[in-house]
């Protein structure tokens, strides 16, 4: 497997610095919680619904505190105060808070360990249910031979009933994971909306009925097909944790969840970001999501090969991020894409040597390969062939998590044929090439290999660099993707606060207990 | 008169070829019915060359057939943005012989659209595909907003520093949300009576010239343009705009 022989002290210390990187923003996260981690934990706890004008409980709930309590020390005491002096449970109290008849904000908070027993039957429930879905999930699969690779495909129609139709049709065709796009504009909701949705912009709202109903169609293929297909979203943007406590709830099984993407590509503030990954992290570690990372999408921003390092240095921090928040090898499905301009002389080889070299340094992280898109073209005759190419990638390096290419991508989202045609496409060169790493190997210090040495050495001198400032500087410095953010801007900040020394989660305090 | 007809391997044979989805099975029954979609669309002698079952009850064609009409190129007639073309040192020129202040361009990738490689494209420094961006230009003032820019943020920001030229870049087209996007954005300027006092240029993958005009842009730019493109075009008609009386 191993053909570049890359140097291990190089990794090494790029995993080093990569930590004290990581372990640098860690320090802040320690001390902040957001808005949304703490709706999280009301959703952990059994929260949900929305009031006439579709707010969410859990945002109203948190919106109190916040503007009239003190979120400083924590949604739970808060919940656990006001269910404790009701007498209520909590479907009665959710009734009575819609009505407007309680509220959160009481006279006094009660003890820690009043709140701790109030809360744990509920906490306990939401714990089990996790539990049982990841022993439903592992029931599935320990029937089938594992696979090298997993073919994923995306719908995004807009409503969630036409999604299941192309969903299933995808995984009878072969696919092995179904993604379902979030709407347009969803990363910067501050609140998850509410039922099922049948409107979209290109793409299906993620809501927790929507996961329901995409969950039960694939549980039916799953079975039809002998094959357990796994379910894919978006814990990104404003509300990544939440997104994560709704799949650990619904088996989901794989997430993408960038521990810097909202910062670059969608301008949500860098605290707020770090502090919900870390959150949405650890929730999909105690589910077993994988998570997938969004180092793809740096490479259509900026140039492919001048920037590769930069994905590899990021895959190193987005990596250690994993690894504080819980997230074994296994779980880390660390990104990466064939975007290299077609028309360069040797891309291919390029392409080859930057997926070998990422199948070696992370040999136990289901790595995510991400297909042509940037220099796709309406020709789709053209796109069919970039697809191949990449095809032929994967099935040399042993990608886990294969996003298929579209031959439509540079013109809507996927119809149903250009879904199966890909699916086809694939499926052709798995078959036909099914040996060929055994068969060919890398000759020995020639352009692949000394492309990979370099692309590693670059990378360890981004995150030395790195290390020597700040994450956050170097994201202020547009380090990754080229893309510039200052530390005090963009979305969210506002929800971003300083825990008080009594502050309290409810759910982390169950888990460190149950660890 | 020029007539034509498309061409596969030889003149005026009239050959085109299709692809299509149907929810029928690719039995008999599905072939005719691929059959005749082709013949209802006025095509002569349709083969089907593929029919695949992709799904339950949906089945996929690659269809071959040839038209029966000529087209008479005479006929058509498109308004293009641009008619000429100029290089960044040309345009430069122009910019200098005509104008005694800097020209002010305010771009964005506007609403919930999220794809900034477009405006990049057209307004950075570094520009793309070897065409320098506007921030370059001697004698522009450009200002790159970003994206996901709310209109409302866009008109006031361009208040702020008079804008002459504003470009609004729009990439999803899904559900027409660039149409509402778009059109809201004329309606705000123009409550606001700015529309006339400046350029209004739109852009992106799926924009034509004719769309913007329709929605009631200056220009509209697809693939392939630069910022010369858009530069020229828009100091062309500022200069047509001051001859005015
Ligand atoms: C890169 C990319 C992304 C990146 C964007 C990163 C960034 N910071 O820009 C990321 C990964 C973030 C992304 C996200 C999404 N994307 Co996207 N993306 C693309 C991709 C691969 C390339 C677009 C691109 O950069 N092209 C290169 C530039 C240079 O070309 P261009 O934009 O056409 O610009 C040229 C001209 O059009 C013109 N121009 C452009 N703007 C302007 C403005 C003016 C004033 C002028 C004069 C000219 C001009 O000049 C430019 C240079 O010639 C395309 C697929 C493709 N190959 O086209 C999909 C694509 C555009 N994305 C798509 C979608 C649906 C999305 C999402 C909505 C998916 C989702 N549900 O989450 C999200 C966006 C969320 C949101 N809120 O908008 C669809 C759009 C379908 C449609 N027609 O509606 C496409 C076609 C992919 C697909 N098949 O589904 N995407």
């Amino acid at each position: 497997m191993n053909q570049f022989h890359l140097d291990p002290s190089i990794i090494e210390t790029c995993r080093q610095d990569a930590f004290l990187i990581a372990d640098e923003v860690l320090s802040m996260v320690e001390q902040h919680s957001t808005v949304s981690v703490e709706r999280s934990v009301l959703r952990l706890i059994g929260v949900d619904g929305v009031n006439d004008l579709l707010e969410p409980l859990p945002n109203m709930m948190v919106d109190e505190v916040y503007h009239h309590g003190d979120l400083s020390k924590g949604i739970s005491r808060y919940l656990a105060s006001a269910l404790f002096q009701s007498g209520l449970n909590l479907t009665e109290f959710q009734q009575a808070y819609l009505k407007g008849q309680v509220q959160l904000i009481t006279p006094h908070l009660e003890d820690l360990d009043t709140c701790r027993n109030v809360l744990k039957p509920y906490l306990q429930k939401t714990f089990d249910r996790i539990a049982k879905n990841r022993d439903t999930r592992h029931r599935f699969l320990e029937k089938e031979t594992p696979r090298t690779t997993d073919l994923y495909v995306i719908v995004a129609t807009g409503n969630i009933h036409e999604d299941v139709i192309q969903a299933k049709a995808a995984a009878k065709a072969g696919a092995d994971i179904i993604a379902v796009i979030r709407s347009t504009g969803q990363s910067l909701l501050d609140y998850v909306p509410y039922g099922i949705t049948t409107e979209g912009f290109g793409g299906t709202y993620a809501t927790q009925a929507n996961f329901q109903i995409m969950r039960k169609a694939l549980d039916e293929v799953s079975k039809e097909e002998g094959r357990y297909i796994k379910l894919v979203n978006y814990a990104s943007g404003l509300c990544m944790p939440e997104i994560a406590a709704m799949a650990a709830i619904e088996r989901l099984d794989v997430l993408l969840n960038d521990s810097m993407y909202g910062i670059i590509f969608r301008d949500i503030n860098m605290k707020r970001t770090f502090i919900d990954q870390h959150f949405s992290r650890m929730i999909n570690a105690k589910a077993g999501i994988i998570i997938n990372t969004g180092e793809d999408n740096y490479l259509t921003t900026s140039d492919a090969i001048e920037e590769a390092h930069t994905v590899l240095a990021s895959q190193f921090i987005n990596e250690q991020f994993a690894f504080a928040a819980g997230l074994p090898e296994e779980l880390m499905g660390l990104g990466h894409a064939f975007e290299i301009d077609p028309s360069v002389e040797n891309s291919f080889l390029y392409e080859l040597a930057q997926a070998q070299m990422a199948r070696e340094i992370f040999p136990n992280a289901p790595l995510k390969y991400m297909p042509p898109t940037k220099h796709v073209t309406g020709n789709i005759f053209r796109a069919y062939q970039q697809n191949t190419l990449f095809n032929i990638v994967t099935q040399y390096t042993s990608q886990s998590i294969h996003l298929l290419g579209m031959m439509t991508e540079a013109i809507h989202t996927p119809f149903l044929q250009d879904r199966y045609l890909a699916i086809q496409n694939a499926k052709m060169i798995q078959t036909s090439m099914k040996s060929i790493s055994e068969e060919l190997v890398i000759k020995e210090d020639g352009l692949m290999a000394n492309r990979a040495k370099k692309v590693l050495e670059d990378a360890s001198l981004l995150l030395k660099q790195v290390k020597e400032s700040t994450l956050f500087q170097a994201l202020e410095q547009g380090v990754f993707a080229g893309v510039k953010r200052p530390q005090d801007g963009g979305k969210g900040l506002d929800g971003v606060f300083q825990k008080s020394p009594d502050y309290w989660n409810a759910a982390l305090d169950l888990w460190e207990v149950s660890r | 008169m020029k007539l034509i007809r498309p061409y596969g391997d030889t003149s005026h044979d009239g050959k085109i070829q299709l692809s299509f989805t149907l929810p029928v099975h690719a039995d008999g029954q599905g072939i005719e019915a691929a059959k005749r979609l082709a013949t209802q669309l006025g095509l002569l002698n349709p083969q089907v060359v593929h029919a695949e079952d992709i799904h339950e009850g949906y089945a996929f064609f690659v269809v071959y057939a040839s038209v029966k009409f000529d087209l008479d190129l005479d006929q058509i007639h498109v308004e293009e943005a641009l008619t000429e073309r100029k290089s960044r040192e040309e345009i430069e020129v122009i910019l200098q012989e005509n104008f005694d202040r800097e020209l002010v361009f305010v771009g964005a990738s506007t609403g919930s659209d999220a794809h900034t490689v477009g405006i990049d494209a057209i307004m950075n420094m570094k520009g793309f595909a070897g065409h320098y961006g506007l921030e370059r230009y001697r004698g522009i003032r450009a200002y790159n907003l970003g994206s996901q820019v709310k209109n409302e943020d866009f008109i006031r920001f361009a208040k702020k520093v008079n804008a002459d030229v504003l470009l609004v870049s729009q990439t999803v087209t899904q559900k027409d949300v660039h149409i509402r996007n778009m059109v809201e954005l004329v309606e705000l300027l123009e409550a606001e009576k700015m529309r006339e006092r400046v350029i209004l240029i739109a852009g992106g993958a799926r924009i034509t010239h004719e769309l913007a005009k329709e929605l009631g842009y200056d220009a509209g730019f697809g693939p392939k343009s630069y910022a010369e493109d858009v530069a020229l075009y828009a100091i062309n008609r500022m200069i047509a705009n001051k001859s005015k009386p």
